[in-house]
């Protein structure tokens, strides 16, 4: 299973699910990072660490340790399927 | 005390209304135009959220306005969350006004739809529509406010336009004659699958008398949601019991509807807002996200490059440090003279010095004078440091500060955010703990920002830089340049590793939160708002800090007199007084200025003398001196000539070398009698009651006299020694002379001075700064941990290495070299271990899910 901490910069993906709980998943959810939503990882900080992430309208940056609790599927490989509609 | 924000409702008088909005959605702009000069910051009672609250008044009255904090949504994770709701739902404002970002509707809107559940009476403020229009983005408000069933306005807070519309719209809703039709009903949130569960839940606390001013569906939904904060009403409202029950009906539908459709509550009532907010802005929003590259996208793209963003950021800090710092200091060359002149000014109206003994009055005033002016010579510093941070902060630049150095603060326990803390401490040399305790509350991470608190302290701050130069001077003349450079560097250094010893030991239970942060489109910041963010911190700083800087002035001024001298003492030092007197008036006899000299006139002349002396000194150019000899011509014409013997005028000259000798005499005994009353006071008693303590790091009396005296003030260490260390006035060494000559005899070494220099470095904080920490904590707990924990370790610190150096026979340098490179070695390993643990622990936590 893929995590957005897998993801080069340049790659677009849609979020599957969270695996975190709590503070961090709600913190997440409210910023956008909602299942089925598209975004792309725009860069790695110059250490690596973290990551930003480009949304509809605004750009996110989130620790890599925040990014591999959250599973995504590239888009070039998406399906029809769809966990939830 | 008569809050105008707090009493219910119903005996309110005016109208109350709250701004609420994300973050970056420009709502403390807004509030600033809403409102005008006239707002207050408070604290939310317990909490160390700003609470900014102010008023107007229109055709209607007063309306009071409190702009609540910043939050994405209104669930109860962050404190500023919790504080939010809290205010909402306690105070149930007349009005709140939902501010957002034109630009963002669709991330803006989710926090509208919890607004809208929590039963508020709400206006929608589309604000930054500039930056919307910019992109590209029109928003159609008159549909938007049909579907929602709200006043709808659109607002530019950076330009002040839009403040009558949304005055209107807030009259207009505050008016219960007014209708604004019902929503559509395709806009109203459907949790689909999860309402017939609400459904039950209202209708079972509907039948809850202690619930029945709370908004049933909001409650049934946080019920649902799990929202810890939610379960707390119910527990204030209906005892243990009647949450239980209730409780565990909401456990029994989350795990039916969780293994029917596999999937958790939170997750579905966001996705379903999210399809709502959908529907809310289609057709309502044109043009938004059409792909194209942003203006932020194109700057990031150099700013955030890899390899260009160290450059961008040390740009960035040498710009603030060199503006504010360097150029702040040489201001102060200029404003010193002004707070000079006000002590002249104050001294001349106090009543004027004895031969030997000053009254009270004058010495205690002087005192608090020299005080404040400590601080207020600081303000022009802090005036321009503040306006350069809101410029970074308010274009966008300080979020990407955070996002480029997260990786090696988060390694310590600090945060990305810690940074300009650090850099305002004076991470190389020269910044002030202050501010830089006050940028702490920027930061997310409660555990990272205690860190942060506890480590700012100890930057090289501006006051500490003479007692280092002093030592430098006397010590460390060969190797000037390397200790310079240890001790501008080491302050990163040793910060890093308490920050991490900190993190793994007492702050370990504080709470963390995950750096998610936004990085937010860049804004040119408007002059208005950089002015008014500078001069609301600045006064900040004078306000609280003042005060209470004032207050333990105080304490310390007759820590430093009592018990005074005993008459005996005073006796001889009176006797003595009286024999230089008499040597002058014998030295005068048939001198044709004797009478003009002596008697009454004696001490006025002599105060005159110094004055004259001090005038002269502080005089700057022809023109400075000049103004000088008038002054005092016009202040006492016939002692002039006794100051300042006309040519050819014999006696003058000679009553003049004979002044000048009484006041050097003077000036000694009333050095003397200070010394000796200091080492009898009881500060001095304190200080030699620790030498067993602090001789292990050589200090001996006088040092820690100098030491605890600078507490108050970081300044006075050095001003402190000076009494101390001087000794015979005719000899005209200066203080690095006489330290050096007499801590040398007294067996002083190099060494002594390293010990001295880490315990400086790692000395608790100075008053201001310990008054900001309680502020920032909010608790005397942390204050009190604030100056114990450096001291122990300061102490700890500095008596290892002149005990371990000592009985090596190392030298100053070598001490030093050996404790830089051992503390950097440290360092290394701390950070490179502390990397392999997170990563496992990463590992083993994910696999359990």
């Amino acid at each position: 299973m893929l995590s957005l901490n897998d993801i080069r910069p340049g790659g677009r993906v849609r979020i599957r699910r969270h695996l975190s709980t709590g503070a961090i998943r709600q913190r997440l959810l409210d910023l956008g990072l909602m299942p089925n939503v598209i975004v792309t990882v725009v860069r790695s900080a110059p250490l690596n660490d973290p990551i930003e992430l480009k949304l509809d309208a605004s750009n996110v940056s989130l620790r890599r340790t925040e990014a591999r609790t959250i599973e995504v599927s590239p888009l070039e490989a998406e399906t029809a399927e769809s966990d939830h509609a | 005390m008569p809050d105008p924000i707090s009493p219910a409702r119903a005996q309110r008088q005016g109208v109350l209304v709250a701004l609420a909005g994300q973050q970056n959605a420009g709502k403390s702009t807004l509030f600033n135009v809403l409102t005008g000069a006239r707002q207050h910051v408070a604290n939310y009672p317990g909490v160390t959220v700003d609470k900014k609250h102010g008023q107007y008044s229109d055709d209607l009255g007063t309306v009071y306005t409190v702009d609540l904090p910043g939050t994405y949504s209104l669930t109860s994770f962050s404190l500023e969350e919790r504080v939010a709701r809290e205010f909402l739902l306690g105070d149930r404002p007349d009005v709140t006004v939902n501010v957002a970002d034109a630009s963002n509707l669709r991330r803006s809107l989710h926090l509208t739809l919890q607004l809208l559940e929590l039963e508020l009476p709400l206006v929608l403020a589309l604000n930054m529509m500039d930056v919307a229009a910019s992109q590209g983005i029109q928003v159609d408000k008159d549909l938007l406010a049909r579907r929602l069933g709200l006043p709808v306005v659109t607002t530019i807070g950076r330009k002040g336009e839009g403040r009558e519309g949304l005055r209107q719209a807030i009259r207009g809703v505050e008016d219960p004659q007014t209708d604004m039709g019902q929503p559509d009903p395709g806009t109203v949130v459907r949790y689909s699958a999860l309402e017939p569960a609400i459904g039950q839940l209202m209708a079972r606390i509907a039948t809850e008398p202690a619930l029945a001013d709370l908004p049933r569906r909001w409650l049934a939904l946080q019920l649902l949601q799990g929202d810890p904060a939610a379960v707390q009403l119910l527990v204030d409202r209906l005892g243990d019991d009647g949450t239980r029950a209730l409780r565990e009906t909401a456990g029994r539908f989350i795990e039916a509807f969780e293994t029917e459709h596999r999937i958790e509550v939170s997750d579905h009532v966001v996705s379903c807002r999210d399809r709502t907010v959908e529907r809310l802005l289609a057709g309502a929003v044109q043009g938004a996200g059409d792909g194209r590259p942003s203006l932020t996208d194109r700057v990031d793209r150099v700013v955030l490059n890899r390899w260009a963003a160290p450059f961008f950021l040390v740009a960035t800090v040498f710009a603030i440090y060199q503006v504010s710092i360097v150029w702040g200091y040489e201001l102060t060359n200029y404003t010193w003279p002004l707070l000079a002149k006000g002590r002249e000014v104050i001294a001349g109206v106090l009543p004027s010095a004895d031969f030997l003994v000053d009254p009270y009055t004058r010495s205690l005033g002087l005192w608090l004078v020299d005080s404040a002016n400590t601080l207020l010579n600081y303000v022009p510093i802090f005036l321009i440091l503040f306006a350069a941070i809101a410029v970074i902060e308010d274009s966008g630049y300080m979020a990407r500060i955070a996002f480029i150095l997260d990786k090696i603060l988060h390694r310590f326990g600090l945060h990305g955010q810690s940074t300009l803390p650090l850099i305002l401490g004076g991470v190389f040399a020269g910044g002030c703990a202050v501010p830089g305790v006050m940028a702490t509350k920027g930061i997310p991470d409660t555990r990272a920002r205690m860190a942060t608190i506890f480590t700012v302290p100890f930057m090289n701050c501006l006051a500490k830089v003479p007692l280092y130069t002093l030592l430098l001077g006397i010590f460390f003349v060969e190797h000037k340049s390397l200790m310079m450079f240890y001790i501008s560097t080491m302050t990163i250094v040793f910060a890093l590793l308490v920050a991490k010893l900190l993190t793994k030991t007492v702050l370990s239970g504080q709470e963390t939160s995950p750096f998610v942060m936004e990085l937010p489109h860049y804004h040119l910041p408007t002059v208005t708002g950089v002015l008014r963010r500078s001069l609301e911190r600045t006064w900040q700083y004078i306000k609280k800090v003042g005060t209470v800087v004032l207050a333990v002035a105080v304490v310390v001024f007759a820590l430093l007199h009592l018990p005074g001298l005993s008459a005996e003492r005073k006796a001889h030092f009176e006797a003595e007084a009286q024999a230089a007197v008499e040597r002058f008036a014998a030295a005068l006899e048939g001198n044709a200025y004797r009478d003009v000299a002596l008697g009454e006139n004696l001490v006025p002349l002599i105060n005159y003398f110094t004055d004259y002396k001090r005038a002269k000194l502080n005089a700057t150019g022809r023109a400075g001196s000049e103004r000088v000899a008038e002054r005092f011509q016009a202040r006492n014409a016939d002692f002039y000539p006794l100051v300042k013997p006309p040519s050819g005028d014999r006696d003058a000259r000679k009553a003049w070398r004979e002044l000048r000798k009484l006041a050097r005499a003077r000036q000694g005994l009333r050095r003397d009698m200070r010394e000796e009353q200091i080492r009898t006071s009881l500060l001095g008693s304190i200080g030699r009651g620790l030498e067993p303590v602090t001789q292990f790091a050589g200090f001996d009396w006088k040092i820690n006299i100098a030491l605890l005296s600078s507490f108050a003030a970081r300044e006075s260490s050095v001003a402190t020694l000076g009494v101390l260390f001087q000794q015979d006035d005719d000899q005209n060494a200066s203080l690095e002379e006489r330290m050096g000559a007499e801590t040398r005899a007294g067996g002083a070494t190099a060494l002594l001075a390293v010990s001295m220099i880490l315990f400086f470095a790692l000395y608790p904080p100075c008053l201001a700064t310990t008054i900001m920490v309680k502020v920032q904590t909010g608790s005397y707990k942390w204050m009190l941990f604030a100056i114990v924990f450096p001291t122990a370790l300061g102490l700890g610190v500095a008596s290892a290495v002149y005990s371990v150096g000592t009985a090596l026979g190392a030298t100053g340098i070598e001490a030093m070299s050996a404790v830089y490179w051992g503390a950097v070695a440290l360092l290394l390993v701390v950070g490179l271990l502390s990397d392999r643990q997170a990563s496992r622990r990463l590992r083993e936590r994910l696999a359990e899910t």
